[in-house]
């Protein structure tokens, strides 16, 4: 039925150097990542508020900590180097080393879907990904949290905040990707 | 040794790394470091995503619950169901999402994996989140607010208890897989 097994994700012993492992051994370790962080540090995964910190320290540039702090917003979640930093910089160690030894590195400017059905212009391709990227973590600091912290760490709780967001953000994704991949379009 | 480790400790912190490192390359390994898998989620062409979140949901919160149970856990740590925000801010999130083609995380990781975009939408993220803090007095006052349950758990505000949902969850999860299994892996090829 399927002509091509290359395009299952490698079901033999997966190391290091497989370019991918199936999507269940991936969602088992992630789950058992949740444990750990709860047993060991009682600190559920999340990304977003980490990321917003950073917002903080571009600010402090710009006016200084101590005017940057008396946001109300930073004054609660103060910006400052430490567990929720280093998780955020060896999480991206972790996808460079693993996309170095799987072979699965490439530069990429303009990925396949988005070229498809919106044109090759690096320039369209980056004031997208630009103004995606406000409205994620906008979004998800209004809604407290993201795909992480609301998506796997709430949802696994049986969170109501979790569930409602996992929803939301599902029926929204799935109505702008009508709007931005219309089919059988004239690509630009 | 004392666990829970304070997350500003050495040992809190070489967790850090740890538990960093390992997520990174699950993200990887799990493809959803990759643009077109996520659009393609949203498009309702690749059902990646969706195995990766059930199974990590299921396996994670069994277990989160058993150790619960057994004492091992200091307690939940829910986030407030501010419903007008919550509403709001997911479907900001979800607009972002589909247009950056990365949530925080996947998007971090995916700069590491050569992703040009993923880094100008990291930009991004931080401009989003200067814009949100600027307007968080106000949002606090209009919004924040309207509809706040509190810090509630399913079981908390329907009559159906923990081990309850984990069963009528799993049923639905297996079925859902099973269900993928069906429509099969060539539907997702393009």
């Amino acid at each position: 039925m399927n002509p091509k097994p290359s395009s299952s994700p490698s079901t033999n012993r997966p190391s290091l150097r497989s370019a991918s492992w199936s999507p269940y051994l991936v969602g088992a370790g992630i789950g058992i990542l949740s444990w750990l962080a709860f047993l060991v540090v009682d600190k559920p995964l999340g990304m977003s508020t980490e990321i917003s910190k950073f917002s903080g320290w571009v600010t402090s540039l710009f006016i200084g900590f101590e005017k940057m702090v008396e946001n109300p917003y930073w004054a609660s979640k103060t910006p400052a180097f430490g567990y929720s930093t280093v998780f955020l910089i060896f999480t991206v160690i972790g996808a460079g080393l693993s996309a170095r030894l799987g072979g699965t590195f490439r530069w990429e400017t303009v990925p396949a879907t988005w070229q498809k059905y919106q044109g090759s212009s690096p320039a369209k391709r980056m004031a997208g990904a630009f103004l995606g990227g406000m409205a994620v973590l906008f979004g998800a600091r209004l809604a407290g949290g993201c795909t992480s912290g609301h998506g796997i760490s709430g949802t696994l709780q049986l969170a109501v905040s979790g569930w409602i967001f996992f929803a939301v953000l599902f029926a929204s994704g799935i109505a702008t990707a009508k709007l931005l991949f219309r089919s059988q379009q004239n690509p630009a | 040794m004392n666990l829970p480790f304070s997350t500003s400790s050495p040992a809190g912190l070489i967790a850090a790394a740890v538990f960093g490192l390992l997520f990174g390359v699950l993200l990887n390994k799990g493809r959803v470091t990759d643009y077109n898998v996520i659009v393609n989620l949203f498009r309702l062409r690749d059902w990646t995503v969706v195995r990766v979140m059930l199974t990590a949901i299921v396996v994670g919160g069994l277990g989160v619950l058993a150790m619960m149970s057994f004492g091992l856990l200091g307690g939940w740590h829910i986030k407030d169901a501010n419903l007008l925000a919550l509403a709001l801010g997911g479907g900001i999130f979800g607009v972002g999402m589909a247009l950056y083609g990365y949530c925080p995380g996947t998007g971090v990781a995916a700069i590491a994996t050569g992703s040009l975009h993923a880094l100008v939408g990291f930009f991004g993220m931080i401009a989003g989140g200067i814009v949100y803090a600027f307007s968080y007095p106000w949002l606090k006052e209009h919004v924040i607010g309207v509809g706040a349950l509190g810090k509630v758990r399913l079981s908390e505000v329907t009559p159906i208890p923990d081990v309850v949902w984990w069963i009528i969850l799993s049923v639905v999860v297996v079925i859902v897989f099973r269900l993928l299994g069906k429509i099969g892996r060539h539907a997702e090829a393009s």
